[in-house]
This record gives structure tokens, sequence and C-alpha cells, in this order.
């Protein structure tokens, strides 16, 4: 293609893609400034009349309050251990599905099935299986555990549940990086005697740093979203309430636009905090890939 | 087979691969099994149902709330994923083929809304629909899942559609073909299985979606079947109607599971389009 630009192609371009950009400002940007906006207001629908300028009143509220870093640490404790479980089975997951010949496309196909399952209808799954007078979980494990209604043990049946439906898309993630490893290194490496532990530390997983760096931010950031998942076993309660579900209370359940308003920016705030430090990661991790 | 795998290596990845299918079926199988069971063995603990019974099943449609709710899905669902995928196609299309400034900015705002927290802007849009009478209704939940799978669905077809040899119309119209017939027996062919695979993944995005469905609707007007599931509620306030769920749960689940089947080799590789390039 030729380097030149001329004016019409220009602004068929962007006549192109002006409704989607359009569609992506309307229902993001102006929601998130109007929140920005709501933040700085007392306001409760249920005394709309009360209506009143009140500055940063929200965000002190709201960040002097136990409740927030109490969900916070919630929120974090189930991003990192869900994760981290999920980058080691998902890639498990992934060499098995490039080393299996049996049955390789049912097996393949099956990885799916997590996947295109409603999270709702995987968390209630879940729940009915760890559920002490229905679920078939406590005679096979020979306890008599109710797990949803302490904190501890309900935090493992949500990091179970969020591992078992989104492992599989880390897999695959890590898969197609997977495939990209030449075969002719590895042999190489077998021929210079490494074994099996060293090809893959040594060979592969350098290899697939970026594959990795990827799949990580992908999964951290929509982890750190959960919702469905804590709504659907505890709704919260036995403090497990990630910073989602304080929001949607907040907003939906108890009407409090201005103090709902402050935790969506608190949130917004803290998802750019960590997409930024995964591209100071990438930055890091190219550096260091270019010098070895 | 490759050489150098011995009989132990064999065994140790076909043990693998058992051991994944297991991972994958276990609670759809658990469910399923939950639904078939008659009211009176829901509480007996058995994996394997020791009789079989279609009740909940029946429960479910004569109830009001199931079918509705169905309907609402796959009603907002398929809009959502036609409007989404229409847009995404201009937009990638101008991506991939066309030179303009503000190219790179267009698939990076799309990155940063793939990672906006959909929390944030529920507070504002329940204020705004509810002005706006979008509250309950099919466009109020349209407009965002159309918005929030843009991303998705602009990664995944300018992935495609990179991949795609344009000359080909230019080599049709030099054989006689109008700009019309080249598009639609040359283009459109080549560029279906991408849009295909654009519309699978947005429309299982929109299937799943609870916090919109939960936040922007309350009656059967709009509700949608994963916050029906959610909010179902049983003959008691108090006892989750179980039966009744697994049942849903199973209608829902089914179809998803084997449109995903049928088409596994063209998810997996619009999962992985967008991130393996970008």
């Amino acid at each position: 293609m030729s380097p030149r630009r001329d004016a019409s192609e220009e602004r068929f371009g962007w006549l192109l893609c002006t409704p989607a950009v359009l569609a992506m400002l309307l229902v993001t940007a102006y929601p998130i400034l109007y929140a920005l906006w709501l933040s700085l207001f007392r306001y409760d629908l249920r005394f709309p009349d009360q209506r009143e300028y009140v500055g940063l009143a929200n965000y002190a509220s709201v960040l002097t309050s136990g409740v927030w870093w109490e969900s916070l640490a919630n929120t974090l404790i189930i991003t990192v251990a869900s994760v981290a479980i999920e980058l080691v089975l998902g890639m498990l997951l992934a060499l098995v599905m490039h080393r299996v010949l049996f049955l390789r496309r049912t097996v393949r196909a099956s990885v799916l099935v997590p996947y295109a399952i409603i999270t709702v209808v995987a968390a209630l799954a879940w729940k009915f299986a760890f559920d002490p007078v229905t679920g078939f979980v406590n005679p096979w494990l020979g306890l008599e555990q109710a797990w949803l209604t302490e904190r501890w043990s309900a935090f493992l049946v949500i990091i179970l549940t969020e591992v078992w439906k989104t492992t599989p898309f880390m897999a695959l993630l890590l898969l197609a990086g997977l495939t990209l490893v030449p075969q002719d290194l590895l042999d190489a490496a077998r021929v210079d005697g490494a074994n099996a532990a060293q090809r893959f530390f040594r060979v592969t997983l350098p290899l697939m740093r970026s594959a990795i760096l990827v799949a990580l931010l992908f999964r951290t950031l929509d982890a750190f979203r959960i919702f469905d998942t804590v709504f659907v076993q505890t709704r919260g309660a036995q403090g497990t309430e990630t910073v989602s579900i304080v929001g949607y209370h907040a907003l939906v359940t108890r009407l409090n636009l201005g103090l709902g308003s402050a935790v969506s920016v608190l949130i917004f705030i803290c998802v750019i905090a960590i997409a930024a430090l995964f591209v100071k990661g990438f930055r890091v991790s190219f550096a260091a890939g270019e010098e070895s | 087979m490759k050489p150098g795998s011995s009989l132990l290596d064999t065994l140790f990845w076909r043990a693998g691969g058992l051991l994944v299918l297991v991972y994958a079926l276990l609670p759809v199988a658990w469910i399923l099994s939950l639904s078939l069971k008659p009211a009176a063995d829901l509480n007996d603990k058995h994996f394997v149902p020791g009789e079989l019974s279609l009740e909940h099943y029946q429960a479910v449609f004569v109830d009001a709330q199931f079918p509705a709710a169905v309907w609402n899905s796959i009603g907002i669902a398929a809009i959502s994923t036609a409007l989404s995928v229409l847009l995404a196609m201009f937009a990638a299309y101008a991506i991939v083929r066309l030179r303009f400034r503000g190219r790179a900015l267009i698939l990076g705002a799309a990155l940063s809304i793939a990672m906006f927290p959909p929390v944030a802007v529920i507070g504002p849009l329940f204020n705004l629909w509810r002005t706006l009478g979008l509250y309950d209704t099919w466009p109020g939940l349209i407009l965002p899942y159309m918005t929030f799978t843009l991303p998705l669905a602009i990664w995944t077809l300018s992935a495609f559609f990179r991949e795609i040899p344009w000359d080909l119309d230019k080599a049709a119209r030099v054989d006689g073909a109008t700009p019309l017939q080249a598009f639609r027996h040359v283009i459109v062919p080549l560029a279906a299985p991408g849009v295909f695979t654009a519309a699978i993944l947005v429309f299982i995005f929109a299937w799943n979606d609870f916090l919109f469905a939960a936040a922007l609707t309350s009656t059967n007007d709009a509700r949608t079947v994963p916050a029906a599931i959610a909010f179902f509620t049983g003959s008691s306030r108090f006892e989750l109607p179980t039966g009744s769920i697994a049942a849903a749960s199973v209608v829902v689940t089914v179809p998803v599971i084997l449109v995903v089947l049928v088409f596994q080799r063209r998810i997996v590789a619009g999962l992985t389009a967008g991130a393996v390039k970008g």
C-alpha cells in the first residue's frame, strides 16, 4: 500500500468508524463523566429534594469507611488467588491440549464448555454442589461443612467457581502462545541433554513471555470486576463483598447515586492503575527480551 | 505419533486429556442431574439421580417468568449482536483497508473499553434510562451490550479482515464483474467466517451478562435469563427453588454448548485472534 494519504480516503475512514466510536463514547465516556459529576453531590433518589453540592465529601466518606477497604481487600484476594491458580492450571491445560492426540477434538471442544456457560448458572451449579443439604461435595469429602456461611470457605467456593469458568480462556490464550514456540528449538535442547522440565522452564516459558503477560492482563482486569459469582453465591454476606457488589448495592439497592458514583469512580481509578502496572511490566519485559 | 514418545508418555497425556474432560463437564453433569431428580430426591446428595422426572421442566414452562426471560434474552442478544457486528464491520474495514490518522487511536479506544468496569456506568445509565424512559426496556439493554461488545467485535474482525486477499476483487473487476458482483461473489464469502465468529462471541457475551440485566430491568418486559434465574422465587421466600433453577439452567445452557461445540475451531480462532496479534 502506498504511504500517500489522500483527504477523501481519510474522510471515508472516519465516516466508517464514526458509528462505532460514537456508540462507545455514548455508553462509556459520557456516563463516566456523568458519574464524576454525580459523585460531587449528595444525591439520594429516595430524597431527591435534598440534592446538594458537597464537593469531595462522598469520597471522604467512602475512603474512611471500613466497607470500601474491606471490599477492596476481598476483591484483591479473589483476583490474585484466582488469576494465580488459573495461570498454573491454564498452562497445564494448554500443554495437554497441545500434546494430546487421543480424543483431541473432544478435549479441545470440552474446554469451551465452561466459557460458554452463563456465569450465573455456573455459580448456582457450584453453590448447589457445595450446599450442605443438596450437594454432593460434602459426602464425597466426608465433611459436614456449610461452605457459604463462613468467610474463608465462601472465598474458596467463589475462587473455585471463577477458576473453573475462566481457566479455559486463559488456556486458549496460552495455547496460542505455545504453538508459536518453534519445535526445532525444543528438539535442539533435547539433543543437548535438557530434560522435559528444563526444556519447559528454559526454552518454552521465556518464549511465551508476551502471551503470558497478555493473558494475565486480560484476566486480572476481568477478575477485578467480579460480580455475578459473588452476587449469586453469597450476595456479599459473610464479609465477601467485592467492590462491584458495593457499587451495585449503593447505586441500585439503596439508590444513593452520589455515594455510588464515588465508588464507581474509585473502581475506575483502580482499573486504570492495574492496567498501568501491566503496561510498565510489558515495557520491562520487552526491554529484557531485547537485551537477551 | 511423535518420535521418542514412550508408552508412559502416551498414557500420561491420555490421562491428562481425560482429566480435562472431567474438569469441564462435572458441573454441567451435576446441574443436569439436579434438574432430572424428582422433588423428593433433590436433597439426597447423590451425584447421579436415582429416579428421573421431568416435573421441573414442566414447572419452569408453566410459570410466565421463564418463557418471557428466554424470549427477552434471545431478542436482546440477537439485536445487540447484529448491531455490534454491523458497526464493527465498518470500523474494521476502515482500519484494515484505509490509511487514515486515528486507526491506532480507535484500536486503542476499543482496547480500553474492553477493560472498562461496567459497574462504573450502571449508576449514571440507571438514572439516564429512567429519565429517557429506557429503564426496563429492550433498547435499554441493547445499547450497553452493543457498546461493550464492540471492542471484541472490532478486534476479531480486524484480525480476520487482515488475512483476506482484498486484491481478488480487483481481479474479478478486470474479468468484467461489476463492483457489486465482485463484492458479493468474492469478498462476502471470504469475510463471512470472520463475521460469523465475531457474531458468536458477541452473542455469548450478551447472553451471559448479569450486571446490566440486574441493574437496568425489573419486570418480565426486559428481564433476561441470567437475571431471571438469579432472582427466581420459589413457593416460599426462604427456600431456593433448586429444581426449577436447575431445569431452567439446562434449557439455556444446552443450546449454547451445542453451538460452541459445532463451531469450536472458529471460536478458538476468534478468542485468540485479537490477543495474539495485539
